[in-house]
């Protein structure tokens, strides 16, 4: 595949800005199609399944955000998708299809060489993700050495230099913070590192878990925008794994929210928000504090589940406000309500189909 | 009415241009005046992103930090000059609760240990007994159920959970202040509302005056009464959240609360601000520390420093642009605060689902 050069598909800052999701460009390609996507932990008490059934597709250019509470399995998703699920979890069943290959078939080494390149990570915590000991410059050009095509022509010492340059200014850091160590680093500009590290092979999807937790509003907005800017310059797909739903609101074009393992919810972002269809979503959008009014905090009572030996019902049942019969004597299916529009929940078995 | 605690024009600044310095001071806290009242309890947000200054702010009123220059008063009197028996009773006066509830537990203890502790240190139950129903009353008071948390170990309980103990065992010691440092930033957003609840109700029914330190102006502007929003050490605006917040004056609060991811897809973020840049040092800038960032600069505020100036009775703004309000009389920017409570609406009950 014939990469097109940095310069050539660069925008400035300016333009960049400018595009900002007023003509964000979706195409119709799919980029990533998840089916039956199963991730289980074997453990000595019982399987835990972590991530069950997961189905969703993602167009090329779109921003797909996964929201849920924490161990509701959406980062387990994301490393099931990248393939770095570690013993004891393993990947039970279902396919992952990018650009028209099934990763989950793919040989390690294959996988290796697909990791950056077509998919990357920008990791959640990007402080611990930097090695201590050797200078951003060192860690971006190990990165794009080891997972690019061997294919590709040799660079020389100068060429990387130039190479390392240009990804800095990219994602808005002096040139001369190659030659820094991560701890001479803020928080803010080590996420910015993570992220060049993630972009420099040019990937297709990157894949962003929790990249702004531990940040700033400030910063949080400055890196998602700059995130947002270098997603738009690759043309690439983006899933932005998080519990912050403000930052979902703000940054995607489609939610899919995530609740004990299984994904209950997925449509377009302003459709969700505005007419969430899962009882659970509707409590999550509800309990969101507001700048516009004080009133009392609205939690959501009661905890998740533990995923061991799940019974033969809904999982989100025991908190449900609009539990009846039904939900206590099935898993509910996920059904199409038109659109992209598809929930899993029984109160909605007439209207859609599954 | 009786001043619990009192910053008197203090700075706090590190490094030091000495012998052995390396020539770069970083002035934390730049000259603030506050006061801590005890008769009349409020909630008080200190603002403000990484390196504003806002956790050196809290250590100074925990007295883990000595002022550079300035003066802090405890019940009227310096600090510095304590004797031992009063330093100990203000350190169980004033109670702090941490950013981290899983670092603030050894793994080795059940979470009784750190029930346990303060009671024994300061001698505050005469028997067993009694130890037992004050740690089941203040689990109680947080909204726990001490036969579902007391005998387990740290990683058996939740962050929330482990976060409510925390504020279970600040209470035990009947503090008048508590100082509660990003209490609910590492806690998943579903059970910040639980947290944030139990501090309000400590507030509201016990009468402890809390100092909630954060970035997030949302659960600022839901819990607090008063705001102060600090920026590299300054407090650049301060008053009551009902002021501050709809109406902001100063540039860098107006920056913060337009960053706020607001949960609605409709009404996003404009365009991407600078960066803050931070090889000046502080020592350098002889203007205001905000103007290479700032959207609306004016040439002389690189060349010296605002003053606070008076926006009304409950807002004061350290910014050239509101020049012409004329200057703070009184330093103490907690005499733009209010203490009345008003009530907060409860939610209508046809908002149901």
């Amino acid at each position: 595949m014939v990469q097109p050069t940095i310069e050539e598909t660069r925008l400035s800052t300016e333009q960049a800005i400018q595009t900002y999701r007023a003509d964000a460009r979706i195409t119709d390609v799919d980029a990533l199609v998840v089916e039956n996507f199963s991730v289980y932990y074997e453990t000595d008490s019982g399987t835990v399944k972590a991530c069950d059934d997961v189905t969703f597709t993602l167009k090329q250019g779109e921003r797909f955000a996964l929201v849920g509470e924490s161990g509701s399995g959406k980062t387990t998703l994301a490393m099931g998708l990248m393939r770095l699920t570690r013993p004891p979890g393993h990947i039970a069943k279902g396919s992952v299809t990018l650009n028209g290959r099934d990763v989950t078939k793919l040989s390690e080494n294959e996988m290796r060489k697909t990791r950056l390149s077509e998919l990357a990570l920008v990791p959640q915590g990007a402080m611990n993700s930097l090695n201590p000991v050797m200078r951003i410059e060192r860690q971006i050009v190990d990165g794009f050495l080891d997972h690019r095509s061997e294919d590709d022509k040799a660079l020389s010492k100068d060429e990387l230099k130039e190479f390392v340059r240009d990804l800095l200014i990219r994602v808005g850091l002096r040139p001369g913070v190659a030659r820094l160590y991560p701890h001479e680093l803020s928080g803010g500009m080590k996420q910015r590192v993570a992220m060049a590290i993630g972009i420099s092979l040019r990937p297709n999807l990157i894949i962003a878990d929790e990249p702004t937790s531990a940040l700033d509003v400030v910063v949080q907005r400055q890196i998602m925008q700059t995130l947002g800017r270098l997603q738009e310059g690759l043309d690439a797909s983006i899933m932005l794994v998080g519990h912050d739903m403000g930052l979902v609101a703000q940054f995607a074009d489609t939610i899919g929210v995530m609740y004990a393992g299984k994904l209950v919810e997925v449509g377009p972002v302003e459709e969700v928000f505005s007419d969430p269809k899962h009882p659970y979503t509707k409590l999550l959008i509800r309990s969101l504090p507001s700048l516009q009014e004080k009133r009392e905090f609205l939690g959501i009572p009661g905890l998740p589940p533990r995923l061991i030996n799940l019974p033969n019902s809904c999982a989100f049942a025991d908190r449900c406000p609009s539990r009846f019969d039904k939900c206590d004597q099935s898993v509910p299916q996920t059904l199409n309500l038109g659109g992209r529009r598809e929930t899993a929940c029984h109160l909605y078995e007439g209207e859609g189909q599954s | 009415m009786s001043t619990f605690l009192e910053l008197d024009h203090v700075t706090k600044t590190f490094g030091s241009e000495g012998m052995f310095g390396n020539g770069q001071v970083t002035v934390a806290v730049d000259d603030v005046s506050l006061s801590i009242d005890e008769d009349e309890p409020s909630i008080t947000t200190v603002a403000g992103e990484s390196g504003s200054g806002k956790t050196t702010l809290a250590r100074l009123l925990l007295g883990s930090h000595v002022p550079s220059d300035g003066r802090m008063l405890y019940r009227g009197k310096d600090f510095t000059k304590l004797t031992r028996r009063e330093r100990r009773n203000f350190r169980r006066e004033i109670q702090p609760i941490f950013q981290d509830p899983f670092e603030s537990y050894n793994p080795f203890y059940k979470v009784d240990h750190v029930l346990d502790a303060p009671i024994k240190n300061f001698k505050l139950a005469s028997s067993d007994k009694e130890k037992k129903r004050m740690i089941e009353d203040a689990l109680e008071m947080v909204g726990l159920l001490p036969e579902e948390t007391l005998g387990r170990f740290p990683h058996q309980l939740s962050g929330g959970q482990r976060q409510r103990i925390m504020v279970a065992r600040a209470l035990l010691l009947k503090p008048r202040v508590i100082l509660a440092d990003e209490p609910v930033s590492m806690v998943d957003a579903s059970l910040r509302a639980t947290i944030l609840d139990s501090i309000r109700r400590l507030n509201r029914d016990l009468g402890i005056s809390v100092v909630y330190i954060t970035h997030d102006l949302t659960t600022a502007y839901q819990i607090s009464d008063n705001i102060m929003v600090m920026y590299r050490g300054t407090v650049v605006e301060a008053g009551t959240v009902d002021a501050v917040i709809p109406s902001p004056q100063h540039p860098y609060t107006q920056l913060l609360i337009e960053s706020i991811p607001q949960p609605d897809p409709k009404n996003r973020w404009g365009s991407e601000p600078p960066q803050q840049n931070w090889d000046t040092g502080d020592t350098q800038m002889n203007g205001c520390r905000f103007a290479d960032r700032c959207p609306a600069v004016m040439e002389h505020c690189n060349e010296s420093k605002p003053l606070q100036y008076l926006m009304n009775e409950h807002q004061l703004a350290t910014c050239f642009l509101h020049q012409e309000k004329g200057e703070m009389t009184n330093p103490d920017i907690t005499s733009t605060f209010q203490t009345e409570k008003e009530t907060i609406k409860a939610i209508p009950a046809d908002m149901s689902i």
